[in-house]
C-alpha cells in the first residue's frame, strides 16, 4: 500500500514518548488528506494541538467542550452545507475514551442519529490520561487507575457494539500497533456518506505502565490474545479484519498473561481475573464466529 | 470553490497559527537517539524503497522515507519504537550529546 508522504503533524508536539494517540492521529490525517476539518474535546489530544493560538496541525481543528464533540461536529457540517463544501470537506471528530464512552455519548449518539456526515474517531487509552488516569467506561478489568486503586471491577464498555446499534454504515475497530489497517480504514470511511465511527486502542506508555519503547508490542499483544480484535461492520455487515483471522482458532491466541503481565496497571491480578478475561475473550471470539456464519 | 488551509480557517472563524515545535525541540526531552547502521539497513542495502518501519512507526514523524533514512534529532523524542519495529535490527539508541 502507498501511503501518502506529507505528514500533518508538525513536529515538537507535547504528547509523551512513545505516545499511541500521536502515532494513530498521524497515521489518520494521512489517511484523510488536508481537506479535513478536525473537532477535539478536552483530552491528550488537546494537549498535542498545543496552547491557545497556535496548532500543531496543518488541518484546521475546533477545540470543543468535553461533552459535545458530536454537536459540535455537527454544527461543523451545517456551516460547510451552507457554503456548498460538504462534499469537498471530511469533517473529524477525534476524541479519548473518556470523552466518547462517558461524557460525549449522547451527543454522538444524536449525532449519529441525525445522520451527520462524518468520521468520528475514539483513541482509546483506556482512562483519563490527561487529568493523571483516572477510570473510564472504557478501563479494562482489573486495571489500576487513581479512581481504582485495587483495580476495575468491571469490563470495558463495549462502546463499537453501542455505535453498530444506531444502524449507521461504517463502523470499525483499530489498534495503533496496525498502522497499515488504520490508514485503510480511514480512507475507506472518508468515501462513506454518512455516520462512521472507528474505535482505536492507544497504549499509552505512562498510564499502562510500560517503557515507551514497547508501544507497538503492547498493542500486538491485544491484537494477538484475542482480547482487542480488529473487525469492520460495513452496512450491518461483519469483516474480520486480516491480522485478527487467524485468532478465530482458539490456539492460536497467545495467554492473556502475556498482555497483562507486560504493563504495571495490571500488577496485582488474581487468578479470578484472569479466569475472567479467559471467559471474556471467549465469549468475544464465540460472538463473533457466529456473525461470520450469518 | 475554495481550497486553501486559509479559506477553511475562515470558515471556522479559526485564530490558531501553525508552528513546529509548538512544545519546543521536544529531542531535548531525551538524550538517547536512533543510530542506524547503514550496512544492515534494508534500503541502503537493496537501493529499493522497501521496508521503512521506522518511518511508518515513529510517532512522531520524524525519521525520513529516503535512502538512509535520516532522524530528525531536534524533536526524536527518544521513545526507541524505531529500535524495536526495525526488522535487522539495524538501529541502536545512543547517547548523543544534544544542545
Ligand atoms: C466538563 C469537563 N469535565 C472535566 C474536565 C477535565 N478533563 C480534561 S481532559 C480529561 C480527561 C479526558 O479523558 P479521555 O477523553 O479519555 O482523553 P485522554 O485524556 O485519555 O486522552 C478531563 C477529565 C473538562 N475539561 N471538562
Ligand atoms: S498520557 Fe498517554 S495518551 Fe496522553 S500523551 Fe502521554 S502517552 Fe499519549
Ligand atoms: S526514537 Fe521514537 S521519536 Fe525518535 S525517531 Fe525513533 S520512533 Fe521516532
Ligand atoms: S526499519 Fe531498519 S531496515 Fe527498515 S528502513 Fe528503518 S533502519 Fe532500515
Ligand atoms: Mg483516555
Amino acid at each position: 500500500m502507498d501511503l501518502r508522504e506529507e505528514e500533518f503533524i508538525y513536529p515538537g508536539t507535547r504528547a509523551c514518548a512513545g505516545c499511541g494517540m500521536a502515532l494513530i492521529y498521524r497515521m489518520a490525517l494521512k489517511a484523510l488528506g488536508p481537506k479535513t476539518i478536525g473537532t477535539v474535546p478536552a483530552s491528550c489530544l488537546t494537549v498535542l494541538h498545543g496552547m491557545q493560538g497556535f496548532c500543531s496541525t496543518k488541518i484546521s481543528v475546533l477545540h470543543t467542550p468535553f461533552a459535545t464533540t458530536g454537536a459540535a461536529a455537527s454544527g461543523i457540517l451545517g456551516s460547510l452545507e451552507a457554503k456548498g463544501l460538504d462534499d469537498e470537506i471530511c469533517v473529524l471528530a477525534f476524541a479519548g475514551d473518556g470523552g466518547t464512552t462517558d461524557i460525549g455519548i449522547q451527543a454522538l449518539s444524536g449525532a449519529v442519529e441525525r445522520g451527520t456526515n462524518f468520521v468520528y474517531a475514539c483513541y482509546d487509552n483506556e482512562a483519563y490520561m490527561n487529568t493523571g488516569v483516572q477510570r473510564s467506561g472504557s478501563t479494562p478489568l482489573g486495571a489500576y487507575s487513581t479512581t481504582t486503586p485495587g483495580g476495575k471491577t468491571t469490563h470495558k464498555k463495549d462502546m463499537p457494539k453501542i455505535m453498530e446499534a444506531h444502524g449507521i454504515p461504517y463502523v470499525a475497530t483499530a489498534n495503533a500497533a496496525y498502522p497499515l489497517d488504520l490508514y485503510e480504514k480511514f480512507q475507506k470511511a472518508r468515501k462513506i456518506k454518512g455516520p462512521k465511527y472507528i474505535h482505536i486502542l492507544a497504549p499509552c506508555p505512562p498510564g499502562w505502565g510500560f517503557d515507551p519503547k514497547d508501544t507497538i508490542k503492547i498493542g500486538r499483544l491485544a491484537n494477538e490474545t484475542g482480547f482487542w480484535p480488529l473487525y469492520e461492520v460495513v452496512d450491518g455487515i461483519f469483516y474480520l479484519s486480516k491480522k485478527s483471522k487467524k485468532l478465530l482458532n482458539r490456539e492460536n491466541r497467545k495467554p492473556i498473561q502475556d498482555y497483562l503481565g507486560s504493563q504495571k496497571r495490571f500488577r496485582d491480578l488474581g487468578e479470578n481475573i484472569i479466569k475472567a478475561y479467559n471467559e471474556y475473550i471467549d465469549n468475544l471470539w464465540k460472538n463473533i464466529e457466529k456473525r461470520i456464519e450469518e | 470553490m475554495t481550497n486553501s488551509k486559509k479559506d477553511y480557517q475562515k470558515i471556522l472563524g479559526s485564530i490558531q497559527t501553525p508552528v513546529e515545535g509548538e512544545a519546543g525541540e521536544t529531542g531535548t526531552w531525551s538524550s538517547l537517539k536512533p543510530i542506524i547502521d547503514l550496512d544492515k539497513c534494508i534500503p541502503v542495502k537493496s537501493g529499493k524503497y522497501v521496508c521503512f518501519n521506522c518511518w511508518l512507526y515513529c510517532p512522531e514523524g520524524v525519521i525520513s522515507r529516503t535512502i538512509p533514512p535520516e532522524v530528525d534529532n531536534r524533536y526524536c523524542k527518544g521513545c526507541g519504537i524505531c529500535m524495536e519495529e526495525c526488522p535487522v535490527q539495524a538501529i541502536t539508541m545512543k547517547e548523543v550529546k544534544i544542545k
